[in-house]
């Protein structure tokens, strides 16, 4: 048999403690008063609004109104801009333009005292006023939840004259143009064409502000500010200002969400108060570490050896699995965690558990059919093996078809549109991490631990298996 | 070897014994109707933290005069919160409806409490509201993801089991799992507990569980049915396998069912609803998937396997007895 060597278990099990801690505890440094993170650890995890509270709510345009997908996505940017502005910074948000619906989701700031969630589904879906005002002077300026300063409130002149409101535009389309004639290099701007109401009140304002400033702003909060080069006379105008091509798409987007046809109205919504979901978040600290005690007991008790290093491999892959979450490694991003996702992580522990027993139950009927240890540790492990694997790939299918069926795009998105509930789709991703990790932790590493372990002389005395005897 | 329990001898008692279960439980489902949760039916439920006494049927009025719609009203007193040893109540409204409501008039509800029990501090700590429409399409894509992962399932059993039978041995796991799954269905029957993506989430993992123990059994016949060449007796082959697994299987069904207890247990005491309504059903589950890889899987498919290798045998026989059959 494939001997492995001795020192390999104290190593393997020093790493694995190493990663436990680190994945739990994560690892922190100080430059200066900013405290940096090296690596995630547990406080780090994005928790889901049903463990730290917030608001879930999902609308649709009104009166059964059935809007085309780019008024969609207009009105997808308006929420968006009222989220980034109001700095709400970990915000879902999908358009799901087969069945007309916006889906939001957000936790409650850190700050936030008052819990006033209708309030907040109130705000962020209220029809959108745009206008066009004069000059471009502002009360406050800001720095949105992504990163950009946003200039809040108008005053002064800008305060007293609208050109032009949201009911004078048609629409506003992103284009692409070539810099200069015959020149490869493309620029982005923004076409503005306006209702019979806005030509002339649009007209009688470039000429007077030719050369100054024509800010536009949605809401409070002012998302662009072009100067007038040339009066427009026509209706037809057009904004540069070297966007890029997102930039256009997006401010075009916003300014169509002024001229959105229809309100929208509030079909779903759903809000957790932070203080129970906190109280469901130590419940289920507490059941995790009472149940991991147990197993860990019940392992020893039955198992011995094989049961001591099964309880460190549970260990290693308990911390995988919350390394996995927590985005303790890059190529992973961090992944909002729900109730139903420590589940999915309780639930892949009970399959690691099962394939430890599967292994130690199988090394003991070779010990006591009378095999030598290692020629009962390699037969246990390798007989084992395929009932683990065939266990563990079923499971996988469950948890890829939670993931694939509720994801945020499906497989049944043509059928029911893209995601419709994300909580279900975090038990199959804590899932199939979970079984992945049972895969490395489980299998992998509790059999070399294994196979170098009972080379230590101490450890090689066959009850220590389940044998009777010597 | 220590004493072994003839499974397949005893086939006429354990299925009776399932048969028996899956007919009490129609019997309660006849009784107690099926609830579906709002998340699947549409609705809305908002629930309050207050402190100190207030009469259920008092608010139930306040509402209902406001509302000018049904409500229910449920009180649950002394509840612990977490981080302290302050006991809470917490109070309920669910409207009986299956349309959503409005967020003006859950503003009015939450401002009528804060204003007719200015002593109870009520609170308003979650609320749900859902669209009857995007409910039933929910109900229905859980439906469609728990059958896709079933044959799915089915289909790996049949393909990796070939040598000993593949198809059958995946419809005899399959029919595990639907027993399997209508145990968990009525558990949520019996305590009345409403219909939810909890149901769906734990059917699934009975799926996983159910069927993980039943392809360890399998594999065991594979590797035995090897080592004793094709003409053991199946009914002999099962029985051994079974028997040799079953230390494992009821190992692993200890320790998760312990886990789970502790799940269920824990959040008994914090009163979080939405998850026991999951460990419950999932207790019954790991027991009844336990059962079923042993006592039902196992013996059924011998039944078939027999039935299918006399009738090879039979088969000229057969053909002469047939006039005197018609």
């Amino acid at each position: 048999m494939k001997r492995v060597r001795k020192p390999v278990f104290f190593i393997v099990a020093l790493l694995i403690l190493c990663f436990g801690c680190a994945s739990i505890f994560g690892i922190h440094g100080q430059n200066g008063d900013i405290p940096i993170t090296y690596v995630k650890g547990i406080n780090d995890i994005r928790w889901g609004i049903d463990i730290r509270g917030g608001v879930e709510a999902t609308f649709r345009p009104a009166d059964g109104v059935d809007a085309t997908d780019d008024q969609i996505s207009s009105a997808k940017a308006i929420i968006e801009t009222r989220l980034v502005s109001s700095n709400i910074t970990d915000y879902e948000l999908y358009a799901d333009k087969t069945n007309d619906r916006i889906i939001v989701r957000f936790p409650w700031k850190v700050d936030e005292k008052d819990f006033d969630p209708e309030t907040a589904i109130e705000e962020i879906s209220a029809t959108a006023e745009l206008t066009f005002r004069e000059g471009r002077e502002y009360e406050s300026n800001d720095v949105g939840s992504d990163g950009k300063t946003v200039a809040k409130t108008p005053k002064g002149v800008t305060k007293e004259n609208v050109v032009l409101s949201g009911s004078d535009v048609k629409k506003a389309e992103a284009h692409a143009v070539p810099k200069e004639e015959n020149s490869a290099e493309m620029e982005y701007l923004i076409s503005l064409e306006l209702e019979e109401s806005g030509k002339e009140k649009f007209a009688k304002a470039t000429e007077r502000l030719k050369g100054q400033y024509i800010s536009i702003w949605m809401d409070d909060v002012m998302i662009s500010a072009p100067q007038v080069n040339a009066v427009i006379t026509n209706g037809e105008a057009s904004i540069t200002g070297g966007f890029t091509a997102k930039e256009a798409s997006e401010l075009a987007q916003k300014i169509n969400a002024g001229a959105l046809p229809f309100k929208l109205e509030t079909s779903n919504f759903g809000t957790i108060n932070p203080t129970l979901g906190n109280s469901a978040l130590t419940a289920m600290g507490i059941a995790a570490c009472i149940a991991m005690v147990l197993i860990c007991l019940f392992m020893l008790f039955m198992y011995r050896m094989p049961g001591f290093i099964a309880c460190i491999a549970l260990i290693g892959q308990m911390a995988l699995s919350l390394a996995a979450v927590s985005g303790f490694f890059s190529f992973a991003s961090s992944f909002t965690m729900t109730l139903p996702g420590i589940a999915g992580i309780i639930l892949s522990i009970g399959m690691g558990v099962d394939a430890n027993i599967i292994t130690a139950e199988r090394i003991k009927e070779e010990i006591r059919n009378g095999k030598t240890l290692d020629g009962a540790i390699d037969k246990g492990c390798r007989s084992s093996f395929w009932a683990i694997f065939d266990g563990n790939i079923t499971v996988i299918i469950v948890a890829v078809i939670l993931m694939c069926v509720f994801g945020p795009s499906n497989i049944l998105s043509f059928w029911f549109g893209p995601s419709t509930t994300g909580i279900i789709y975090s038990f199959g991703y804590t899932l199939l991490v979970g079984v992945v990790s049972n895969f490395v932790m489980g299998v992998g590493a509790s059999r070399i631990m294994l196979r170098s372990f009972s080379g230590l002389k101490f450890a090689r005395k066959k009850w220590m298996y389940g044998g009777k005897g010597q | 070897m220590k004493h072994t329990f003839d499974f397949v001898g005893k086939r006429k008692i354990t299925i009776s014994i399932s048969l028996a279960l899956i007919l009490i439980g129609i019997i309660f489902n006849l009784i107690n109707g099926t609830r579906l949760d709002i998340q699947f039916r549409g609705g809305a439920i908002i629930s309050y933290s207050y402190t100190g006494e207030v009469d259920q049927h008092a608010v139930q009025k306040l509402v209902n005069d406001m509302t000018a719609e049904e409500v229910s009203v449920q009180v649950n007193e002394n509840v612990k919160i977490a981080g302290s040893d302050e006991m809470q109540n917490t109070i309920s409204i669910s409207f009986s409806g299956n349309q959503s409501i409005s967020l003006e008039k859950q503003k009015e509800i939450t401002a009528a409490l804060a204003k007719n029990y200015p002593d109870n501090h009520f609170e308003q700590s979650e609320s749900n509201s859902v669209d009857p429409t995007m409910g039933g399409k929910f109900l229905v894509k859980c439906l469609v993801a728990v059958a896709i992962a079933a044959v799915l399932m089915v289909i790996y059993v049949a393909l990796r089991f070939r040598k000993i039978g593949g198809w059958s041995a995946g419809v005899f796991a399959l029919v595990a799992l639907v027993i399997d799954v209508s145990m968990v269905y009525f558990t949520f029957i019996v305590f009345r507990l409403p219909i939810d993506s909890n149901f769906m989430a734990v059917a699934l993992m009975i799926l996983g569980y159910s069927l993980n123990d039943t392809i360890v059994i399998y594999d065991r016949i594979r590797e035995n049915r090897r080592m004793a060449g094709p003409k053991t007796d199946i009914g002999d082959l099962v029985n051994k396998s079974i028997n040799q697994n079953l230390s494992r299987t009821i190992n692993t069904s200890i320790t998760t069912f312990s886990a789970i207890t502790v799940v269920f247990v824990i959040s008994l005491i914090f009163n979080l609803p939405s998850v026991t309504s999951f460990a419950l059903p999932m207790m019954v589950g790991i027991i009844s998937g336990c059962y079923t890889t042993n006592c039902i899987v196992g013996p059924l498919w011998v039944l078939w396997k027999k039935r299918g290798s006399k009738g090879k045998s039979d088969k000229k026989k057969n053909n002469q007895e047939a006039p005197a059959n018609v």
